[in-house]
């Protein structure tokens, strides 16, 4: 149900207006949200179909990581596999793009050269977002700088759930500014918003305020991508779209861990926002273990045996 | 589950373990079933697979009717698929990391504990090991002495395996040099078709030792003995996903079994015709196999050798060698 023309977004935007527009819209049923999510799980893709949402699927994987420990070194091989994910099978897909720190920004964009993969950077205090506004900024310029094609920030959950959506509107459009040309994908952070009710207000308040893309979770809270949530955030899109004829993307990231989870997901997309956006530009799955386990599928239907992680690489 | 297990009766071990507490109502109904001889329905087990520590029918919800040697109507045992088997494996790579890294000692325990749980339960395994080869009472009762110490005697061997195998190299530099075995992973086990327990102990009991996870295919015609020792490892401080009992058809299981590229090792001791085929398959991905010896179809009586030794050990283990510097 697209959602209703009174709830159109303020042209001028003031905090009273922001609130008014984001509690005038419809609340999320979540019975009934977990319900569809859940009736849409029970789909069967099988053989041909499977083969073609497995190569969709590894062409919308942001190959992601996202640890403490990561060292140039470890970024160079994610991105050799992002370029060639089997190197046993050269059919396979390349991936979406490559998500990382912002320090290692550089060193993934040179190893990616001449790919035509995008870099993804998190910025603006990943995960936390808890740090001064021009702390921030200069975290996404100097990424950008590096050669980041998109840029991943989170949202400042504390201002979101005290109501100060202003604080939040704002951050989105300074850092949307600071981005350029890159994209701008905004972390909800939905482990933290507590309700799909919130959910669909942080969609909607990120898309006004210019996200190119919204994306579910950091990686870092648990539960993170959940199929009502991912719902929910597909709803927005599609009313954002129904309504402004622009089309913003949707990234699940977080617990995305099997084929299955990811074939449920485009289930989930193409039945909530439709078919345009089955492809990377608009759909993308952050991930690391996914990859591997997409590989695997695909030589199981091409091969006719199973086969074992040994035979992949390790994230 | 544990109700089911509890509500069958399982014999006189019932005081040793908590999750038997069912006993004392089974006692209770045997009471009042002297008192009212006419009324009380049967209670018929239904035979499950045995997949990373639960007791789930079959994927494909398919079963197949199991006779006794005499041809009478037993039970149905479920038939597991391809499926089943995919899943099989998951779990026994999910269980190998913590089984293998248990000190050989814990494992050991672990093993008699299997000994001590079937000792509780010998009526059971004779009676069901009796209707399923058809061997008298006191035939029956000695092989499943011979199944339990089988188990005991591998439970010896888990902690001492290493010294046998392992040892000290002398080499030519100056460095320490040692060999220990470590177990290869996840071992593909087909039973043999005509020893339903101690054919089966003996293949698996060596597997698990040392420290393997195993996916078994018990034995199609008589699979029944196999349940009933998964229920005594669910009950034994087996960890869930070591030891996966597959009831069903070997040419529909053992091809994906064979091809799976996450089988570290395969024994085709039930594989029958199709062990060269299969010994092929295996090959592919680099799979350790062990051949069907000769005694592979013969009856439990082949396998009654109190002393098996290393050999069924040794297919299932790799040799880890350490060079270490000695300070100059």
């Amino acid at each position: 149900m697209p959602v209703p023309q009174t709830a159109s977004a303020p042209e001028a935007t003031t905090s009273r207006e922001l609130r008014a527009f984001l509690h005038g819209l419809p609340g999320v049923d979540e019975v009934g949200a977990r319900a569809r999510a859940q009736d849409l799980a029970t789909r069967s893709v099988k053989t041909t179909a499977k083969a073609q949402a497995i190569d969709l699927a590894i062409s919308m994987v942001d190959l992601t990581t996202l640890e403490g420990a990561d060292t140039p070194g470890k970024v160079r091989a994610l991105c050799a596999k992002a370029a060639l994910p089997d190197p046993a099978d050269r059919t396979v897909p390349k991936v979406g793009a490559v998500c990382v720190y912002p320090d290692m920004v550089a060193t993934a964009v040179e190893a990616l050269e001449g790919t035509g993969i995008g870099v993804a950077s998190v910025a603006t205090a990943f995960p936390a977002g808890r740090a001064p506004m021009e702390v921030k900024l200069a975290d996404t310029r100097r990424a950008v700088a590096d050669g980041a094609s998109e840029i991943d920030m989170v949202i400042d959950r504390g201002a979101f759930l005290s109501g100060d959506y202003l604080k939040v509107y704002e951050e989105i459009t300074a850092v949307k500014e600071a981005c350029g040309d890159a994209h701008l994908k905004v972390i909800l952070e939905t482990g933290e918003l507590v309700t799909y009710d919130n959910v669909r207000r942080a969609s909607h308040l990120a898309i006004r305020a210019g996200a190119d893309f919204i994306k579910t979770s950091t990686g870092k809270v648990s539960p993170a991508a959940t199929p009502p949530v991912v719902l929910v955030m597909l709803e927005a899109v599609r009313d954002h779209r129904a309504e402004t004829g622009r089309k913003v993307g949707v990234k699940p990231a977080g617990g995305i861990r099997t084929t299955k989870d990811a074939i449920r997901n485009l289930v989930m997309v193409n039945e909530t926002a439709g078919p345009d956006w089955l492809t990377p530009d608009l759909f993308r799955i952050g991930a690391s273990s996914l990859l591997n386990d997409l590989l695997m599928q695909r030589t199981r239907l091409s091969t006719g045996t199973y086969p074992g992680p040994d035979h992949y690489t390790l994230d | 589950m544990a109700e089911r297990r509890g509500g069958k009766g399982s014999g006189k071990n019932a005081a040793k373990a908590a999750k038997h507490e069912a006993k004392a109502s089974d006692k209770g109904a045997a009471g009042t079933r002297e008192a009212a001889p006419a009324a009380r329905l049967a209670v018929r087990k239904t035979y499950k697979l045995y997949l990373g520590g639960a007791f789930p029918r079959s994927e494909s919800g398919r079963s197949y009717p199991v006779t006794s040697a005499g041809g009478e109507h037993l039970a149905n045992a479920s038939l597991a698929s391809r499926k089943d088997a995919r899943d099989a494996v998951s779990a026994a790579r999910k269980a190998f990391g913590g089984w293998s890294s248990r000190t050989a000692y814990n494992r050991g325990q672990i093993l008699y504990r299997i000994a001590e749980v079937m000792e509780g339960r010998r009526d059971q395994f004779a009676a069901g090991l009796g209707r399923a080869t058809g061997a008298g009472p006191d035939e029956a009762d000695r092989l499943v002495s011979a199944a339990i110490d089988r188990w005991v005697y591998y439970a010896g061997w888990t902690d001492k395996v290493a010294q046998v195998l392992g040892g000290a190299n002398p080499v030519s530099g100056p460095y320490h040099n040692t060999s220990t075995p470590e177990p290869t992973g996840v071992v593909a086990v087909l039973a043999p078709q005509n020893a339903p327990l101690l054919g089966l102990t003996s293949v698996l009991a060596p597997v698990i030792a040392t420290g393997n996870t195993a996916v078994v295919v018990a034995s199609e015609r008589a699979p029944l003995p196999a349940v009933d020792l998964a229920e005594v490892l669910a009950t034994s401080d087996v960890p869930g996903g070591v030891v996966n009992v597959l009831t069903g058809r070997v040419p529909e299981l053992g091809p994906h079994l064979a091809s799976h590229a996450d089988v570290d090792a395969l024994d085709l001791t039930g594989a029958g015709d199709a062990a060269t085929e299969f010994e092929q398959a295996a090959a592919e991905t680099l799979t350790r196999v062990v051949r069907p010896g000769p005694d592979a179809d013969a009856g439990e009586d082949a396998w009654l050798d109190p002393d098996p030794g290393t050999a069924r050990m040794t297919p299932f283990l790799e040799t880890k060698t350490v060079w270490h510097p000695i300070g100059m």
